[in-house]
């Protein structure tokens, strides 16, 4: 019981993710400082963001809305975040195997955080908050099914199996899926499915600051906004791994294997900063078509290769 | 000096209330974020949200429709949080002080911190002025 309880809040779980997430986050501002030639913040800086909205500010509850479900879910969104960090987390880490089927319990705690942002937005009883979470469940609609498509794909892949090792495993042995025409096809559809999984910009209508006044998350301040950063953190650091670990060959710490497994993850990672940096924010309908349409598309071509055996 | 007030004074986010301004001062707030001067170095940020700010930057003179507005975004956001006035006209009220609708500068309706005089203020001013409220803090 110790053992699980130190897996899931200190290492891997919500700690280190934490960590690395808020490492992965400054490294997200700078690069995007550097894109638009400016130098952009200090290292620390979304670690003082952090402790500032978690100590230093007050809380501030809804008049009109359901304070319970206001404050549970950014908690309820930490622990489905969490909960998903230590899956992706232990096999690529070497600490267990994982069981049979973990890529699909997968794509159900991935959903957790999305679905909780909504609760708590609607909770909060704002107007703005209640378009922002409309828009972030037509998101989750379009999206989903590219993702699920592309989870069956992976798994076909790997002749059916059901298990992340296995999968990174088999990668190991017979060379990357992305090493196919059809692992490049579903490797890109991947990237723009975790983009919007992270709600980064060409996708962030959920929250988009200048129209909806940051939308869902509007009425958060304090300690509950800091749990929503946290949160965000996290997913900023495992999508990209997540990647890494079915596409690009696994993660393999162990020698000279630790460099190549830290260059996957930046990869994906610089990847999701420069598609965020280059394009501007579509509109709603926009993205349910470009997701709805082209993107099942595109993974369905996919699935087409591997059969033919490309 | 603690890890609260030190983490306080590294990432002042900022919610800008234009009131009756002549659009000069919002020009030159913009001016702060372009990469000339990026106040991102020093982990200042504008947000949309008042729920989300630590600064509240008003500029512009204060007119009767536009104080109880005012008043409401103050008690809109999280404490502790400062207040700024940009401009003239948010300091004194400017060339507008003496016209009929005028509802008083910004310190007679809410709490000031910080003042920036000038018409429009140069965004060097700013972000002097910001520097020098985080050193207060």
């Amino acid at each position: 019981m110790a053992e699980q309880l130190f897996y899931f809040f200190i290492y891997p779980g919500m700690l280190f993710a934490g960590i690395i997430g808020i490492i992965f986050a400054w490294a997200d501002r700078k690069v995007t400082a550097r894109v638009q030639f400016r130098q952009g913040p200090p290292v620390l800086q979304p670690f003082y963001d952090f402790i500032k909205l978690l100590l230093v500010k007050e809380t501030i509850l809804p008049k009109n809305g359901s304070v319970i479900f206001f404050l549970l879910a950014p908690v309820l969104g930490l622990f489905g975040a969490t909960a998903a960090a230590v899956i992706i987390l232990m096999p690529a880490l070497g600490l267990t195997s994982g069981f049979r089927g973990d890529i699909i319990v997968l794509f159900y705690l991935l959903a957790i955080p999305t679905l909780m942002f909504i609760v708590g937005a609607l909770a909060s009883g704002n107007p703005l908050s209640s378009v922002g979470a409309s828009r972030e469940i037509k998101m989750v609609l379009s999206y989903e099914l590219s993702f699920i498509l592309i989870i069956a794909g992976v798994i076909l892949k790997s002749e059916m199996t059901l298990q992340l090792n296995e999968i990174m495993a088999l990668q190991q042995s017979q060379g990357a899926f992305i090493a196919s025409l059809s692992g490049i096809v579903m490797f890109i559809a991947a990237l723009v499915v975790i983009q919007g999984k992270a709600g980064m910009v060409p996708f962030d209508m959920a929250e988009a600051e200048t129209e909806l006044a940051e939308g869902i998350f509007m009425e958060y301040s304090g300690t509950a906004y800091a749990i929503i950063k946290y949160t965000k953190y996290i997913l900023l650091f495992i999508l990209p791994v997540f990647i890494a670990e079915i596409f690009l060959g696994g993660l393999h710490f162990e020698g000279i294997h630790i460099l190549w497994s830290i260059l996957k993850v930046l990869l994906v990672l610089v990847l999701m900063i420069l598609i965020r940096n280059t394009n501007p924010r579509l509109k709603i309908g926009q993205a349910m078509r470009f997701y709805l349409l082209w993107i099942n598309l595109l993974v369905i071509a996919g699935l087409v290769l591997h059969y033919i055996g490309i | 000096m603690g890890l609260k007030s030190f983490s306080l004074k590294k990432s002042l986010w900022v919610f800008h209330f234009g009131g009756a301004s002549c659009n000069n001062c919002d020009i030159e707030i913009l001016d702060c974020l372009t990469p000339r001067y990026d106040v991102e170095r020093f982990g200042i940020k504008l947000v949309g949200s008042p729920r989300h700010a630590d600064v509240l930057l008003v500029n512009g003179s204060i007119n009767k429709r536009d104080k109880p507005r005012l008043l409401e975004v103050y008690d809109q956001i999280a404490k502790p949080a400062f207040v700024v006035a940009f401009g003239a006209c948010g300091c004194t009220g400017g060339i507008f002080a003496e016209g009929i609708t005028f509802a008083g500068p910004v310190d007679t309706i809410i709490p000031v911190d910080a003042y920036i005089p000038g018409c429009p203020p140069k965004p060097e001013a700013m972000l002097s002025a910001l520097m020098k409220l985080a050193e207060t803090i």
